[in-house]
């Protein structure tokens, strides 16, 4: 990156040429953008916000909306690093999730484990599964493998519906995911969550952002550009396919762990279908696939949309009520197929791109447009 | 296993396999001729069963004749289908060409997910009533198979029944199956089809006109779309679950091969013949895989032969 460096903008040490936050402001801004976003919650834990306030039902509306747009990054960046990275795509990611809300509530409630445990426990757990319908992509590539992906989409929550019912909820297709508490203090509800999934979050993003530049995140890379120059480059592509796997599933299982810790609720009930695979890749090319910021522009940008489109929908059906079912459920996936089209057609390499243009075209004025 | 369920379930695999490889035929015709895997296959489907609905509901107003309705909707039904493959191929998949893979993947499945938004807004998501067909569900063919003079079974059934609309679809399957292969091999738009799905450019270079043939497959697949549609929805009634239906042609095609309009016919088959297979089975877990059967089916193909049974073996191996 150094060559898009501007005049003057160098680095004094090795310490800050190799970091990520590259000059204080970005440090600070940054953290202190993750401090603001978390004090949020606590707006309600302290009793400054409460349900007399005219404002709360608006204030709850927008803590739930934050913290769906927090575990969805987290399964948008495992998913960039199978497909924005690794170049595999995956239809599966929403039964990855499914995997992981499953070991999540099934270990807090049989064996009675804290949350912090039952995520990294729900990340192992499902990287293993993920491992198992990554085993194809030994063999095949591409659309094959987008086949492999889809087939993990059908069979993981059939299995979730037919097996060990008494476990996994049988043909009612859910079980309860309890509430995870911490020091005694009980984490009900999304503005609670919040702060679980948002630490998640900042954690999560730590790793990714950082894994990109190391020896693994490179790997990736020249396994998308060009599996044979890869491979003579001295880079196992099984091994690092499998890894890609891995890593890609376990994030799914963090962010359905606390998915169905947020939803009180695991199982096929809880809409984990292909559509949902489907919103998550869809996310990932409006965001920009393969970079640092996309999954964080494509969940906000979609989860946004698509709460617009129910909201539009729900405005409208108020206008003909006799059809009101109808515009209810149609708006979303017309706004995001709509959209996800005039993406693809106009901006394939998403919101993230469009930021670096307009950065470079902000440092380059006025010589740039 | 109740084998006394076997032939009855063998009748209903292949005849379910020939509607699944009647969808599974689309697929591989557009993939033949300009390599995009269209994921949208199933929606397209369900739109051309909803607009002959909607087409009926309309010619019901002017007639009452059943035969005429159902001729006048299915053929405005395939005139728009026609119409919508152009569009499609113009507006969404033409400016995607050179594009990755996962981008034209994307775009099939985006559409898919703007055709399920525009069949809820227009017609509601209940399932829809009337719709106009040859032969109701109920209406069969039953064979009784008579006891022996001391009262045994001579097999372990006692009646074969195969529906009528079932039968015609497998035969409709079965013979756009063959004109398919025979168009493709015989005529000089098939041929030119085929070349353009091998090189672009050399093709455009010996003057086939690429986004002709484009737009042409497209609204080919429209019209065997809307054929798959008519009579899926004759079967099992119009409803936005038809698309997830066609989704099991995927595998289908994974298994006879990409390229083999004759292979997806038998993947096809083979497909219904699983789902139809493991509901005979004597085990509950086993009896209520059927949706997920051509799945694992398909996990099988990609591990052991991911070129399919009849598909050219230029797979790369990794």
């Amino acid at each position: 990156m150094a060559a898009l460096r501007p005049a003057g903008d160098y680095d004094e040490s090795y310490i800050r040429d190799m970091s990520f936050l590259r000059r204080p402001w970005m440090n600070w801004f940054t953290w202190g953008v993750v401090l603001i976003v978390l004090l949020l919650p606590f707006l309600e834990i302290w009793g400054l916000i409460s349900s007399a306030n005219p404002s709360y039902a608006r204030y709850t509306w927008w803590m739930n909306i934050l913290n769906r747009i927090a575990y969805t990054i987290v399964a948008l960046q495992g998913l960039n690093i199978l497909t924005g990275l690794t170049g595999q795509i995956s239809l599966g990611q929403a039964a990855f999730m499914l995997v992981g809300g499953y070991i999540s509530a099934l270990a807090m409630t049989y064996w009675g484990l804290p949350i912090i445990l039952t995520i990294p426990l729900a990340a192992v757990g499902t990287g293993a599964i993920g491992l198992l319908f990554g085993l194809p992509s030994l063999r095949v590539k591409g659309f094959y493998l987008a086949m492999a992906t889809l087939a993990a989409q059908f069979i993981i929550p059939w299995l979730s519906r037919n097996l060990w019912k008494d476990y996994l909820g049988g043909t009612n297709g859910s079980i309860v995911a309890p509430v995870p508490t911490i020091f005694g203090y009980e984490f009900s509800g999304s503005t609670n969550m919040f702060i679980i999934s948002f630490i998640t979050l900042v954690i999560t993003s730590v790793l990714f952002n950082n894994m990109i530049r190391t020896k693994l995140g490179r790997a990736f890379v020249s396994v998308r550009d060009n599996d044979l120059a890869a491979e003579l480059l001295g880079v196992n592509l099984f091994s690092y396919k499998l890894k890609a796997f891995y890593l890609a599933a376990a994030f799914a299982g963090i962010a359905g762990a606390l998915r169905a810790h947020t939803e009180r609720g695991i199982g096929t009930e809880f809409n984990y279908t292909l559509d949902i695979s489907v919103l998550f890749l869809g996310m990932l090319v409006i965001g920009g696939m393969g970079t640092n910021l996309g999954p964080f522009l494509g969940a906000i940008f979609v989860i946004l949309l698509d709460e617009g489109a129910i909201i539009l929908g729900e405005t409208i059906a108020h206008a003909f009520p006799d059809q009101a079912g109808a515009l209810q459920t149609s708006f979303r996936p017309i706004v995001f197929g709509v959209t996800l089209i005039i993406f693809l057609i106009f901006e394939p390499r998403g919101l993230a791109h469009r930021w670096y243009l307009f950065k470079a075209a902000w440092r380059l004025r006025p010589f740039a447009r | 296993m109740n084998w006394q369920l076997v032939p009855q379930k063998f009748i209903d695999g292949t005849l379910q396999g020939g509607v699944l490889a009647l969808i599974a035929i689309g697929i591989v015709l557009i993939y033949r001729s300009s390599e995009i895997f269209n994921f949208a296959q199933g929606h397209m489907l369900m739109v051309g069963a909803y607009l002959t609905w909607m087409f009926a509901e309309v010619t019901r107003n002017f007639t009452d004749n059943k035969t005429v309705i159902l001729i006048v909707a299915i053929s405005l039904a395939v005139i728009s289908a026609v119409a919508l493959g152009f569009l499609i191929e113009r507006f969404a998949l033409r400016p995607m060409t050179g594009q990755p893979l996962l981008s034209i993947i994307l775009m099939t499945l985006g559409l898919s997910q703007l055709f399920e938004g525009i069949i809820a807004l227009g017609f509601g998501v209940e399932p829809l009533q009337n719709f106009p067909s040859v032969y109701s569900s109920a209406d069969s063919w039953i064979r009784e198979i008579p006891a022996r003079a001391d009262g045994t079974p001579i097999v372990f059934l006692n009646q074969l029944v195969v529906p009528k609309a079932r039968f015609l679809a497998f035969v409709i399957a079965l013979a756009s199956c063959l004109a398919l292969i025979l168009y493709f091999r015989y005529t000089d738009t098939g041929l030119s089809m085929r070349a353009t799905s091998e090189n672009h450019e050399l093709a455009r270079s010996v003057g086939i006109r690429v986004p002709r043939v484009f737009g042409l497959s497209w609204a080919i697949a429209g019209i065997i779309a809307t054929l798959g549609g008519i009579l899926l929805a004759s079967i099992s009634g119009v409803s936005t679950s038809l698309a997830l239906v066609a989704l099991a042609a995927f595998p289908a095609i994974l298994l006879g091969g990409l390229e083999s309009f004759a292979g997806a016919m038998l993947g096809g088959v083979i497909i219904g013949l699983s789902q139809a297979l493991v509901q005979a089975s004597a085990v509950p877990v086993v009896r209520n895989s059927f949706d997920i059967a051509p799945y694992i089916l398909l996990l099988v193909v990609l591990v052991f032969i991911p070129e399919g049974l009849f598909g050219e073996k230029r797979i790369e191996r990794i």
